[in-house]
């Protein structure tokens, strides 16, 4: 803790030079990059008259499609935020062949192209697909439904947990679960008072940028979800259909929205993630 | 290295391929940018090379040629943002429409070529699978219960606009006129769509590739491509009435002015009409929009009445307002 505190204080000389410059590019990257971009979504939006924004963002089908959106995106990120805690931990606390190659598989959903993606996804899980034909035998319908949004957003969170909580699962002492063991504690306290405790913040993380990529989703999702309107229509999409026709102000309006929600939900995420931090 | 998601890296990629493109653009300053709807590109391929062959041996010079396709309002909206296109030859005259509203072509260009400036033709008919095992007709079989209609969103996709607009056409005739019994038609018809994808290419592999659906309305012309090649797996169904599709081509007035490509640049448009031009339209399966060379192709496009959007809709203008429109009749039939 004590020196935490001191790096917190500017210190007087600091070993590499270039405050000035390294801050100045900072600032100018992230505003080019960053801040112009989306604050042009606002301007832009901000030209068409408080009703017609309201009435573009309240219509039926953009608010059903918020609920598709934000509704899967949350399961998706709540899924990957367990399943990859899980795949996180067998990648960090055991060692077997080809571990590397699992660690290196975990990165695909980083590099492959999003539409790539889909359509892989949409041959597998179609009534047609290798995977699909089971669950239709089933009676569960993955893709052109819901649920085939779910899993396509389910593919493209999971690295996102899992790389945000190896760095920390490998700074995690083994010994300190031994410890608790030695003092008596069960599996099950272990996990639940020391393990998941320290771990709650990186995977607060993990799970709220899984959550924002799933929000912004589009590549992927628009070959497995069948874009029905007010079923399994996303957010991005009714962008889309807005730009398609030439309506930038109600496509802009409802960029907005999901940019404001997005931002709430990330910030949210962040206070929870230091009470979490606090309370370890 | 392998803790943190990767995305500086992938920003880094965005900006070397956006440099790489702003150099193509500004190396290729003697060329003929054509900006173009997706089906059109193996077209496209054929008549710039006759052109270009033309067009050396009229005046001696050079031409080269930068295709850019993709969905139609798309490549409007690109053109619109910028992207410096000498012609452009999309889906639907909406989309040129728009890019006039910008103010980069003249409000009437659609009278400024022959045949309202759409040198070739096409029309919508039905891709079903061999042997019609759902035994599909005419447009009132795609209402019934059991049939499964695969057609894009027409609020993403310049064909399922005509896709619709035909439709309706074909139930406005059907119903004498009554337009409430017609919207009740189309209704009907796309709650039988299981999958409203955004382009037709992509209706098409849902088709094709996933097998879901009973039938895909499309482009005849693309139509008579696929039964070309996988004429043992589909067959076309020709509905008794259907629209007359008039992809348009116009020139982008304020990009040739800047970029002094006018005289060329509407000589391309003009070969278009030649006979030349015409005839490689039928070979693509276009119907070439002169009677002469249409003629010639004639065996080859299935017989059916068509009529114009003029006709039915008022053009362009009013139907978008009517149909595709926020809140429009689109809109309405999912609505209830």
């Amino acid at each position: 803790m004590e020196t935490r505190e001191k790096t917190k204080r500017y210190p007087a000389r600091r070993i590499l030079p270039g405050f000035g410059l390294t801050m100045g590019i900072t600032v100018s990257y992230l505003t080019l990059l960053v801040l112009i971009p989306l604050s042009a979504v606002f301007i832009r939006s901000s030209g068409m008259g408080w009703d017609a924004f309201w009435s573009a963002i309240t219509s039926r089908q953009v608010v059903a499609s918020y609920k598709v959106t934000f509704g899967i995106s949350f399961l998706a990120a709540a899924t990957n935020a367990v399943f990859g805690f899980l795949v996180a931990w067998v990648l960090t606390r055991y060692r077997f062949p080809g571990r590397r190659i699992l660690d290196a598989l975990v990165d695909l959903p980083f590099a492959l192209p999003t539409a790539v993606a889909g359509i892989a996804l949409t041959a597998l899980y179609a009534r047609t697909g290798w995977l699909g034909q089971f669950f239709y035998s089933l009676g569960i319908e993955t893709a052109y439904s819901q649920v085939g949004i779910y899993i396509a957003l389910t593919f493209i969170g999971l690295p996102f947990v899992v790389r945000t909580l190896q760095p920390v699962m490998e700074d995690l002492d083994a010994e300190v679960e031994e410890a608790a063991a030695s003092l008596g504690a069960g599996r099950a306290k272990a996990f639940t008072q020391i393990i998941l405790p320290a771990l709650l913040p990186a995977m607060l993380t993990g799970f709220a940028l899984a959550f924002a990529r799933a929000i912004g989703e589009y590549g992927s999702v628009i070959f497995i979800s069948g874009n029905i309107p007010l079923r399994t229509e996303i957010t991005p999409l009714v962008i889309v259909k807005f730009l398609e026709n030439y309506q930038y102000p109600q496509a802009t309006a409802v960029a907005a929205v999901m940019l404001t929600a997005s931002f709430a939900l990330l910030f949210v995420i962040n206070l929870l993630q230091r009470w979490a931090e606090k309370n370890s | 290295m392998k803790t943190h998601p990767r995305t500086p890296r992938r920003l880094a990629a965005a900006l070397v391929i956006a440099l790489f493109g702003l150099a193509i653009f500004n190396a290729a300053a003697q060329t003929l940018l054509n900006v173009s709807y997706d089906p059109t590109r193996e077209f496209y391929t054929d008549f710039n090379a006759a052109f270009a062959k033309h067009w050396k041996q009229k005046t001696g010079q050079q031409i080269e040629f930068i295709q850019s396709h993709g969905g139609s309002s798309k490549q409007a909206r690109a053109v619109i943002d910028g992207l410096e296109a000498d012609v452009v030859t999309l889906a639907l005259a909406a989309d040129v429409n728009a890019i006039a509203k910008a103010g980069l072509l003249r409000e009437n260009w659609q009278n400024s070529l022959p045949s309202n400036s759409a040198p070739y033709q096409s029309t919508l008919a039905f891709l079903v699978r061999k042997g019609n095992p759902k035994n599909i007709k005419d447009w009132d079989d795609l209402i019934r219960p059991d049939v499964q209609v695969i057609t894009p969103n027409p609020k993403t996709s310049g064909v399922a606009r005509w896709n619709f607009l035909a439709a309706w056409g074909w139930a406005l005739n059907h119903f004498g006129g009554d337009e409430a019994k017609t919207q009740e038609f189309i209704k009907k018809l796309y709650a039988n769509v299981p999958v409203l994808d955004t382009g037709a290419r992509g209706s098409s592999t849902t088709f094709t590739e996933r097998q879901i659906g009973d039938v895909l309305i499309n482009w005849e012309n693309e139509l008579l491509l696929a039964l070309k090649e996988q004429g043992d797996k589909y067959e076309i169904v020709t509905p008794s009435l259907s629209i007359l599709a008039e992809p348009t081509v116009a020139l982008v007035d304020k990009n040739v002015d800047k970029k002094k490509t006018r005289e060329v640049a509407l000589a391309y448009l003009e070969y278009l009409y030649s006979d030349e031009g015409q005839e490689i339209a039928g070979r693509h399966f276009y119907r070439p929009s002169n009677p002469a060379i249409l003629a010639k192709f004639q065996s080859q496009y299935p017989n059916l009445k068509l009529f114009t959007i003029d006709e039915v809709f008022g053009g362009w203008n009013p139907a978008t307002k009517k149909f595709f429109e926020d809140g429009a009749i689109f809109d309405q039939i999912y609505l209830k």
